[in-house]
């Protein structure tokens, strides 16, 4: 009978290390999908939290008090997002949380944040986290429905009625097929082909074979933030098909264009500006912090900064100028970060408010296609 | 006696661990240590059916996916506009239904918990049943395709389903009223009552499973297990006992399920990923297969520490580690390594070849 | 459904299928010597596209992709020699289980390595865009390459089984091993052998197919688990059968598409292969006779 193995182990769990507090450090908290199935999400987004904590730290500090960052590694497994906030919520003590980096893993976190009153600022795209509004949680990327709604107007600019939509199987590609459907209505707009593919997918030629079938198709909207979307544009492309390519933000990665190659070509997409700071005016609120962000980025990681590090980018800037205005009480903070106005971020001007907190406006996006290889903005 | 003595440390042991915490005010690790029973219980089940049915599972996240995605889609999906509907208005004459209110206060008509609860766990039976008839057919890497097939199937619904939330999950799942006034929340104010819920479960399920191996099944299982042929020529119906064995830890699973479901408050589809099956077998195999004691100490101990992420981005590498170490030089099992045992063995083999001579 | 449509589902039928297939193969390999599946198969597959990617600046393509699948090779050598040589006698279940460690390591390692960035070779020939017509369907000449590289292999492995002294002898040790010790066969270098082989095929794979599924450091299970599927189907150890079972899936699949919506693909090719199995406990072409290990 081993049966006290399982008595010492279990007490020798418990017993171990209780967490030092040290008064004179802000802890701030991060659940990110740095591994597993999201990890092209939470990698640079621990990544560029990793990036701006040493610079704060190296700067002296926000108030003079050293930034402590707790990354914990999701995975993109909601269970695990739950014990974690939980974790970071009681046992670290953090001020706030950034994170997680899927909206399933948000949705599932979002009541334990309100009931322990800390803020937690998500990376996560889907517009049910903060609407309804939740007092204890925002959001950094973009709304969806402003990247449809900016689709929609490029489509009425171009005479396009009838689309097919296309959408990974990620909370990601969930959320814009629903916010798709729902706004095509009243942009007069039909959707006459519609379907979900794998994550995980190989090649999407018969599905592209169907849906160019239907002859009434005049645009496709791809709607993904995996690496599959590529293998869509290269199908749609190889099929020899010349119709006019919509993706979503979530193709703001130069990457995804470089494995694309030459099917890349045209796709327009609505995306931060973060893709085209260097096209930028001088005088763009943007263009200090885009460029600052990017330099900095692509001096400590060998690889081009995305979109994805931007939410984290911004939920850090945002928090940091919460806690320089109320310190580290979790309430004032809540009611700091529903003050921001005017703060410039990578996704576009932030600006909270009590029945926003997302902060960002429809022209945080801009129309960009992409042409021999480079993001450019769309001419209108 | 004997039998009573590891079950009763047990509990002792969960005690201690609570007042531990309690004194050194770290209750806060009570909140993985009940997550951790909940995946115990799938474990132990799991343990059962490959230490002592002999069939390998790689589907039983799957189990456990039904169980939690049912209760959870029960309870949170709104029926109150099929109101009129004969079959809502039966079963709220039933009692099956319960109208509340959710966060942002629009009225809400869903299923009651325990109805949920059952009728998961119902289903999840009655496809381990349904299921195992032909699965259990299958030998060697075919049982291992079809069981990881099965747990593929339940992980594509889930995560096609509009009805279970696509890739986000189900989210704002209800507490679980139980009787005395108990409820199975992940409520910061119940974590010391849902942790002896969760312990309380995993002991009652273990106390019927050493039950099981004790009594006849258990006998004709190890039976079939040294000799199949043999025990089918004395008449023990393998077939019937395999099946038996496959949906009580069916059971195991989606009960399980269930209750992680309204203690977590949520659902996603990774709780269906075929990797969770794999780290089950490999729990239950690095426990020691056939030994109860082993896969709980291991499924807590594991569970614990993933769920706590003290490894943190190197969390499936230091898995598949464990594991490999584990089969290479303990393939009995991490408490095969320990020497007390061993020493026990040898003083039981003496004791056993002196009355012998 | 048009003639045109139904060609264009064929071929890309046909594309899953001989990818499918090619990793089906190297499973049936090994466990044609061993009697083991290993589940690192896919993680072969995924080593062979990363390493010829970043070899290919160095290289070239033809070089990097010699060089990928030596050092796969190598690889999968050292892996039988650590892990798997000096086992005595080891049970079914234990060997899935340290296959599938082994693939988590691998997978894990490669994540450090590489990163979480998908990377992918060139197209062979042509670029993203390229196609070929053939009875008014398009297809991506890569296309062309995989089903060549798929049928080459099943041509050169039955030559190498049939013909040479060394494919006689890992066709003999899988026969009856300590009957093939008895006769002065080395079986624990076939093994090595094996994996080596395996490990080889799985790379070469892996950089056919990356133009067109692309390589990440978490490709390796998805194709793993379709392989697996494959060589289920085929029946255990008929490499020609599991390209059968491999086109069949494959076709399968791309037909499905026009039927139900393409979420429900996977757990509909699943649903008809336990069915299958269910009727044909021992695969499509696999007989009653092939020795199945139990646990």
């Amino acid at each position: 009978m081993n049966i006290r193995t399982l008595v010492v182990s279990l007490a020798a769990l418990c017993i171990s290390a209780s967490p030092v507090m040290a008064a004179d450090t802000i802890k701030i908290g991060a659940i990110l999908a740095v591994t597993g199935p999201a990890s092209f999400l939470g990698g640079p987004e621990a990544r560029t939290l990793e990036m701006l904590v040493a610079e704060t730290n190296a700067a002296g500090g926000i108030d003079s008090k050293q930034v402590e960052l707790i990354i914990k590694d999701s995975g993109a497994n909601p269970e695990k997002a739950i014990s974690f906030a939980k974790q970071l919520i009681e046992e670290e003590r953090v001020v706030a949380v950034i994170g997680p980096s899927t909206s399933g893993e948000t949705m599932k976190v979002k009541k334990i944040f309100e009931q322990a009153g800390t803020p937690l600022i998500s990376c996560a795209a889907a517009e049910v986290i903060v609407n309804p509004v939740a007092r204890y949680v925002f959001k950094t990327p973009q709304n969806d429905s402003f990247a449809v709604r900016k689709i929609y107007q490029t489509m009425q600019d171009m005479g396009i009625a009838k689309i097919a939509v296309l959408a990974g199987n990620t909370g990601f590609g969930k959320a814009g097929k629903e916010q798709l459907t729902a706004i095509a209505p009243e942009m007069g707009i039909e959707i006459v082909e519609a379907e979900v593919y794998d994550k995980d997918a190989n090649d999407l030629s018969a599905v592209v074979a169907k849906i160019k079938a239907n002859p009434d198709v005049q645009a496709v909207v791809n709607w993904s933030i995996v690496p599959a979307q590529a293998i869509v544009a290269k199908n749609i492309r190889q099929a020899g098909w010349d119709v006019p390519l919509f993706q979503s933000h979530g193709f703001g990665n130069i990457k995804y264009v470089e494995t694309a190659g030459a099917a890349a070509e045209g796709i327009i997409f609505p995306a931060g500006r973060l893709l085209i700071a260097d096209q930028l005016a001088d005088d763009h609120p943007q263009k200090a912090v885009l460029t600052s962000y990017i330099t900095e980025y692509e001096k400590n990681f060998d690889e081009q900064a995305s979109t994805f590090g931007g939410h984290a980018y911004d939920a850090y800037i945002v928090l940091k100028a919460a806690i320089e205005e109320a310190g580290t009480d979790r309430a004032a903070l809540r009611d700091a970060i529903e003050g921001i106005s005017g703060l410039a971020g990578t996704g576009g001007v932030f600006t909270f408010s009590a029945d926003d907190h997302n902060g960002l406006d429809i022209d945080s996006f801009e129309m960009i296609t992409v042409k021999a290889g480079k993001f450019v903005p769309l001419a209108q | 006696m004997r039998r009573l003595l590891p079950i009763c440390l047990l509990i002792g042991a969960v005690v201690a661990v609570q007042l531990v915490t309690e004194v050194s005010d770290t209750r806060y690790y009570l909140t993985q240590l009940t997550m951790a029973a909940y995946y115990c219980l799938l474990i132990i089940g799991l343990s059962v059916l490959m230490g002592y049915a002999g069939q390998i599972s790689l589907g039983h996240a799957g189990f456990f996916a039904i169980g939690g995605y049912l209760s959870a889609a029960l309870t949170t999906h709104n029926l109150i506009e099929y109101n009129q509907a004969g079959l809502v208005q039966a079963l709220q004459q039933l009692g099956l239904l319960v109208s509340t209110q959710d966060i942002y206060g629009s009225s809400l008509l869903v299923v009651a918990p325990w109805a949920a609860a059952l009728a998961a766990v119902c289903a999840a039976a009655l496809i381990a049943w349904l299921l195992g008839i032909p699965v259990l057919k299958l030998k060697g890497h075919y049982l291992a395709m079809a069981t990881l097939g099965f747990g593929i199937i339940v992980y594509r619904v889930a995560l096609a389903s509009s009805y279970f939330g696509e890739a986000d999950g189900i989210s704002e799942v209800p507490p679980f009223q139980l009787p005395f006034g108990l409820a199975v929340s992940g409520d910061f104010s119940a974590r010391v009552e849902n942790y002896y819920i969760a312990w309380g479960v995993l002991i009652i399920g273990l106390i019927l499973l050493r039950n099981l191996i004790d009594s006849r099944v258990g006998r004709a299982l190890r039976a079939i297990h040294a000799a199949p042929e043999a025990a089918e020529a004395m008449g023990v119906d393998t077939a019937r006992f395999k099946l038996k064995v496959f949906v009580i830890s069916a059971v195991y699973a989606a009960v399980a399920g269930v209750f992680l479901t309204h203690y977590n408050g949520g659902i996603g589809p990774s709780e269906a990923g075929v990797m969770k099956s794999v780290r089950y077998v490999a729990i239950v195999a690095v426990g020691g297969m056939a030994n109860l004691n082993g896969a709980l100490l291991m499924g807590v101990v594991l569970s614990f520490m993933s769920l706590r992420g003290v490894f943190g981005t190197y969390d499936d590498a230091v898995f598949g580690l464990i594991l490999i170490v584990i089969m290479l030089f303990a393939p009995k099992g991490v408490l095969s390594l320990n020497p007390l045992a061993r020493v026990r063995a040898t003083i039981g083999r003496r004791r056993l070849s002196r009355e012998g001579g | 459904m048009t003639l045109e449509l139904f060609i264009q589902y064929l071929f890309a039928g046909i594309t899953y299928g001989s990818i499918y297939a090619i990793v089906a193969i190297g499973f049936n390999i090994i466990y044609n010597t061993t009697g083991i599946i290993n589940f690192a198969q896919g993680e072969f597959v995924m080593l062979g596209g990363m390493i010829s990617i970043s070899l290919l600046p160095v290289l070239g393509l033809p070089l990097a992709i010699v060089a990928a699948v030596v050092i796969t090779m190598i690889f999968g050598a050292l892996l039988e020699i650590c892990f798997i040589r000096w086992l005595v006698n080891p049970g079914v279940l234990r060997m899935i289980i340290i296959t599938i460690g082994l693939s988590i390591l691998t997978r894990e390692a490669a994540l450090h390595i590489w990163g979480e960035s998908i990377h992918s070779l060139p197209y062979f020939v042509g670029n993203e865009i390229t196609s070929v017509t053939i009875a008014g369907a398009r297809i991506s000449p890569q296309v062309l390459w995989v089903v060549g590289a798929c049928g080459c292999m099943v041509i050169i492995l039955s030559i190498f089984f049939q013909t040479t002294s060394v494919g006689r002898d890992m066709r003999a040790c899988a026969a009856n091993r300590t009957a093939a010790t008895l006769c002065g066969i080395n079986t624990r270098n076939m093994v090595t052998l094996s994996f080596m082989l395996s490990a080889g095929i799985g790379a070469l794979a892996g950089c056919v197919v990356s133009p067109i599924t692309s390589t990440a450091y978490d490709n390796g299970t998805g194709l793993a688990i379709k392989g697996f599927t494959v060589a289920i189907l085929g029946g255990l150890g008929n490499s020609m059968a599991a390209v059968g079972a491999g086109l069949l899936l494959g076709i399968i699949e791309a037909f499905s598409v026009h039927i139900i919506p393409l979420a429900f693909q996977d757990a509909i090719a699943i649903s008809l292969l336990l069915l299958i199995l269910f009727i044909r406990p021992h695969g499509l072409f696999g007989s009653r006779s092939a020795g199945l290990k139990e646990f």
